[in-house]
């Protein structure tokens, strides 16, 4: 049970339970898709973005606990940040569950995202944390295509 | 635990399949992960191989390896003779009538994509039908859909039902004059459905309609006669089948193939060639171009050479007792309910788990070592008409025992204590 309690955090079940931002933003202008085939797993996500700065963000999906409350914590983690702050917490958390060489050194400096460190340990669900970031990503540019991290 | 289960029992005084000895003759199935026993339930998506065949590869390389069809010194005469020797035996183990009926392919998948696109650019025009069923896997999907693409022709869907089965009624009134082909799963890789596969031929024969049957989810569950069911075409991936990957069968009738041009060209395939003109080999070589997997081949043979051995009444008796176990225990599992109910299954058991998405139920069983396949199991449509994005899939071979089953269960528990309720 051990790695699983580190994998399955009580941030990341909660989130999953209650996602926060679990809306579709009326007034978005910028949205992006990302979409795992393989695994099916969805996200939506709806930024207002003004002055590069995300003033607003939500996003809707369906799939599993770990791409779920990724979803929810990265949208609290990054409203009201500017795109270059957004960029970096993107740099940090994916080196965190890939195990990068930027890997924060204490992943307690990301807050709350901290809850995922436990996903490097499960190769197999990387793609599943990544995915809300890479489609934050992709709104970021107003790239057309749908992401997916497989 | 004293508690008494419904479900059904084997009677010590009859036959019953020696399940450890068999367990033996699998040295992957030792395994631990986790630091815990293997319990290995994922055999709808490969089977574990045993060590005659794993030998067969190796004795094949270490003191037969040639190409085929070729040479006339002794090794390829030799290494030609167990190749077309793996060919008689799938036509033994299928019961066709000829071993030119055999057609050594990749896999199931490379079976079907032979047919849609060879009996397809031949046979179908604009506003004919492929009719196949709402449970299709994705290669007995989209390969026709290409084909249907390039030639103007419809793809029909025949319907199923809540359970996943299909009613002859839905499948008859779809059989019209504009019906080129009927590609029907004879088991379900997702639901575990048993096809009525002799009765839809039947049907389809009383209006001059060739059916193509997708095997691989069915030779490892049961003995299969093509005559008997009296189909056109019949594909296997010897993977699924306790054989090597990257090699499969293609039944055909020789009367279907002959009638069929080429699908790849290369050596092998052709009677003679000249810059003007080729003309092709006779079946089975005319749809073999190039150098087939001739250790694939004579692994198959060895794992056929295997399934023979088996007493095939104890091995039917053995996965009806699995299944009937295995079902009545997780539907014990508070929130789990089953995925497709069909009156006869083979033992693949689809299920899902409530409030929790089937990658995090596999992820966390597998942390006792127990292996599930999770996801959509390349039947997209199937989860779309069941209304979920994913189910967790158990498939039990027949060295699987009632303990695997237990020791899903268990795992099982794990994962309300991770998700709480």
């Amino acid at each position: 049970m051990s790695d699983l309690t580190e994998l399955y955090q009580q941030t990341i079940i909660e989130h999953n339970r209650s996602p926060r931002n679990f809306k579709k933003l009326a007034d978005a202008n910028r949205t992006a898709e990302g979409y795992n085939a393989i695994c099916g797993d969805k996200i939506t996500l709806y930024v207002r973005l003004e002055d590069d700065v995300i003033k607003d963000i939500g996003f809707q999906g369906s799939g599993c606990a770990i791409s779920q409350a990724s979803a929810s914590l990265m949208t609290n983690a990054v409203a009201g940040r500017s795109k270059r702050e957004a960029e970096a917490l993107f740099r940090a958390f994916h080196d965190m569950v890939a195990g990068g060489p930027d890997a924060p050194a204490d992943p307690m400096s990301l807050g709350k995202l901290a809850a995922f460190a436990g996903v490097r340990q499960f190769p197999a669900r990387v793609k599943c944390a990544n995915l809300s970031w890479h489609t934050l990503r992709a709104a970021l540019v107003a790239a057309a295509e749908p992401v997916s991290t497989e | 635990m004293t508690t008494t289960r419904a479900v059904p029992t084997t009677r010590a005084a009859q036959p019953a399949l020696d399940v450890a000895t068999r367990r033996a003759d699998f040295p992957l199935l030792a395994t631990r992960v986790h630091g815990k026993p293997l319990v290995y339930l994922d055999n709808a998506a490969t089977s574990q191989k045993p060590r005659a065949v794993i030998e067969a590869i190796t004795r094949y390389y270490e003191t037969s390896n040639a190409n085929v069809h070729r040479g006339v010194y002794w090794l390829s005469e030799h290494a030609t003779a167990a190749y077309e020797g793996a060919r008689e035996k799938a036509r033994a183990f299928l019961n066709a009538r000829e071993a030119r009926e055999i057609i050594f392919v990749r896999s199931t998948t490379e079976g079907i994509n032979l047919v849609a696109s060879s009996f397809g650019r031949t046979n179908l025009g604009a506003g004919d039908e492929v009719l196949i069923s709402a449970m299709e896997h994705h290669s007995n999907i989209v390969p026709w859909q290409l084909i249907c693409e390039e030639r103007g022709a419809t793809l029909r869907v025949i319907p199923m039902s809540s359970a996943g089965e299909l009613s002859l009624e839905e499948i008859e009134h779809r059989l019209t004059e504009r019906t080129k082909i009927v590609a029907l799963v004879h088991v379900s890789n997702s639901l575990g459905t048993i096809n009525p596969v002799r009765e839809v031929v039947a049907l389809a024969h009383a209006k001059g309609i060739p059916v193509l049957v997708d095997g691989a989810q069915a030779a490892p569950h049961m003995p299969v006669d093509v005559q008997a069911l009296d189909c056109d075409f019949y594909t296997v991936s010897g993977h699924k089948m306790f054989g090597p990957t990257g090699i499969g069968v293609l039944y055909g009738k020789a009367a279907r193939l002959e009638a069929m041009p080429p699908y790849q060209g290369g050596g092998d395939m052709i009677r003679s060639v000249t810059f003007a003109k080729t003309t092709f080999a006779d079946i089975p070589a005319k749809f073999e171009a190039g150098t087939p997997h001739i250790a694939g081949a004579i692994g198959l043979g060895a794992a056929i050479d295997y399934l023979s051995r088996l007493d095939w009444e104890l091995v039917a008796q053995h996965e009806r007792d699995l299944l009937g176990y295995a079902s009545a225990r997780l539907q014990e599992v508070p929130g789990v309910r089953l995925v497709g109910t069909a009156a006869h299954k083979a033992s693949v058991i689809s299920f899902v788990v409530a409030g929790v998405h089937a990658h995090d139920v596999g992820t966390i069983v597998d942390q006792q070592g127990v292996a599930i396949r999770t996801g959509h199991h390349c039947t997209q449509p199937v989860m779309d008409f069941f209304g979920v994005p994913a189910t967790a899939r158990a498939s039990f071979a027949f060295y699987n025992t009632r303990e695997d089953a237990d020791a899903l269960v268990t795992a099982l528990g794990s994962v309300r204590q991770v998700f709480g309720g």
